[in-house]
């Protein structure tokens, strides 16, 4: 199984993020499972949030949060304090920093006139991750988010994915 | 839309619900209950669903509504959750007693205060008397079945009873999980229309929902009650038919995994019941027999079933999200007045608090050691 716990702030898309990850995961055929749940705190615009998201090859049952995750994304660089204990941690930085890998994803957002880092923060994820096709990826997309928003959203995924895949990461 | 789809539970039932083809739905919207009624309202709009949606301004109303379109004869649903479902208290045993077969989607959540959006079950256990169906999903296939099921069960001449489908808040309301979605011939297949005398009909005048002296009071009751633990067989019969046209095969009032041969059981309820069964083989894997009870339905409730899966363990662990204040988990009660089994209370999961392995794990080890009494997981031992 793989686990992504994903912070972010009320408002920036963390759970659609897990939402379009786990219906791309899904996508790619019978075998595989997903969940993807939401551990809201207050529920306020710009408040810390957390979602998750976990795959597998056979059916999930624990519904618990996620402890021990394989990737953490900050969605927002300001909530990192510093990498998580377990696996690859991934921050929403356009400065390096210690222990993680950084994307500015807002840039990349902001350049498909996306104002939330979600979509661009999962394309980096993925290509991390090495086991969701780009035509999974569009169908995660398709299955969780509206058609006017899916060519721009697609785009940010793509270029962030390609950002990572050539070496952006430090 | 059918076949395998990434939705949550509230999305699941909303499509079982589509697939009953209720004709009137009544709802006043509430966290984490509110996706259930906006797809819905959504599906009216745009015809997928040929029903009346009536916006109500309160929970009273909207079972005090749906009980109108009932006794009209038509099939109807609402959903509530939380303050909601004890708004519309007056109304359950009302809708009970005029043997309306409503079925309601209640979203498990906290009742305030503190005020708390988030999961756990003090809501509908507070209502195990009111004379509804009470039923427990453990994941999201089985809420969109459930949603297919009730008005089975519920609209069964032997039956003619309200049926609650409870869906723990946010673990599965807002949990998104592969689904297979029927399509809608095989569901007609499954449930046909609802046929019933217990309605108004000018060429049949009758008196309904009326008042009862002292003398039939008692026999009206009665014959609730009986039609409830009618459940018990018809559960079975619809489960039957179900398994034989969807393929999906459900296990009556309660479910067993390797209660059999097991020392140690965890009776639990809910979407909590995956995390028992993987920390149940982690014990396993230890070389200690634990099993899982999962109660699959509160009303009736499963006695005999209970009975006979805990007769030959050494303790027995109730782990419920709920506590009875003054007194213990409501469950835990229930349990307790079914077997002989050394049984003891864990209490968790209230207002939404997160239920790990290392919890399960823990009151396995509780159980080998012989730890009895009333718990509350992250607290420790009530007073």
């Amino acid at each position: 199984m793989t686990q992504i716990l994903w912070h972010g702030r009320g408002g920036q898309g963390a759970f659609t993020a897990a939402r379009i990850l786990g219906a791309a995961y899904v996508s790619g055929g019978d075998g595989r499972y997903a969940l993807a749940f939401p551990a809201f705190g207050p529920e306020r615009r710009g408040a810390p949030m957390r979602a998750f998201a976990k795959l597998s090859g056979a059916p999930i049952h624990a519904r618990s949060e996620i402890k021990t995750p394989d990737f953490t994304v900050f969605l927002d660089g300001t909530l990192f304090t510093e990498p998580s204990e377990t696996g690859v941690t991934l921050v929403n930085s356009p400065l390096p920093l210690r222990g993680a890998v950084t994307i500015d994803a807002g840039r990349i957002a902001a350049s498909f006139s996306i104002p939330t880092p979600n979509t661009a923060m999962l394309g980096a994820l993925a290509a991390l991750l090495g086991i969701i096709s780009p035509r999974e990826m569009e169908l995660g997309v398709a299955a969780v988010m509206p058609e006017r928003l899916r060519a721009r959203n697609t785009g940010a995924i793509r270029a962030a994915n390609e950002f990572v895949c050539k070496g952006g990461r430090p | 839309m059918s076949g395998r789809e990434f939705v949550s539970g509230n999305e699941a039932f909303a499509a079982g619900v589509r697939l009953a083809r209720p004709k009137v739905i009544s709802a006043y919207p509430i966290t984490p209950q509110t996706v259930v009624v906006e797809r819905l309202s959504e599906m009216v709009e745009d015809g997928s669903l040929d029903a009346d949606f009536i916006h109500v301004e309160s929970e009273h109303s909207a079972l005090s509504c749906a009980m109108g379109a009932s006794a009209a004869g038509v099939r109807t649903f609402t959903a509530t959750s939380s303050q909601g479902l004890l708004y519309m208290a007056e109304c359950l045993p009302y809708a009970a007693g005029g043997r309306f077969p409503i079925v309601m989607m209640n979203a498990n959540r906290s009742i305030a205060l503190p005020w708390n959006i988030y999961g756990d079950q003090s809501d509908s256990l507070s209502q195990l008397s009111s004379g509804w169906i009470q039923a427990y999903a453990q994941d999201a296939q089985e809420a969109l079945d459930l949603a297919l099921m009730s008005f089975y069960i519920a609209e069964h001449p032997d039956v003619s009873t309200p049926y609650m489908a409870n869906l723990d808040g946010f673990h599965l309301t807002h949990t998104y999980e592969i689904v297979d979605v029927p399509d809608a011939i095989a569901a007609d297949t499954f449930l046909p229309p609802l046929r019933t005398d217990n309605k108004i009909d000018f060429t049949a005048p009758k008196n309904m929902a009326f008042s009862a002296g002292p003398g039939h009071n008692a026999a009206f009751k009665y014959r609730q009650h009986a039609a409830m633990l009618r459940v018990r067989s018809v559960a079975a019969e619809a489960e039957e038919r179900f398994a034989g046209i969807f393929g999906r095969r459900y296990t009556g009032l309660t479910e067993s995994y390797m209660t059999d041969d097991a020392d140690f059981i965890i009776v639990t309820l809910g979407a909590v019941s995956g995390l028992c069964r993987d920390a149940a083989d982690a014990m396993r894997a230890r070389g200690v027999r634990a099993g899982v009870l999962r109660i699959r339905y509160m009303r009736p409730f499963p006695g005999i079933e209970i009975s006979d899966a805990l007769r030959g363990a050494k303790a027995a662990a109730v782990l419920e999200k709920d506590i009875s204040i003054g007194k213990s988990g409501a469950v835990f009660t229930e349990v307790a007045g079914a077997t002989d089994a050394p049984l003891s209370n864990y209490i968790g999961g209230l207002g939404g608090e997160d239920i790990s392995e290392e919890d399960i794990l823990g009151i396995y080890e509780d159980l080998r050691s012989g730890r009895g009494g009333v718990h509350f997981l992250g607290i420790g031992e009530a007073e």
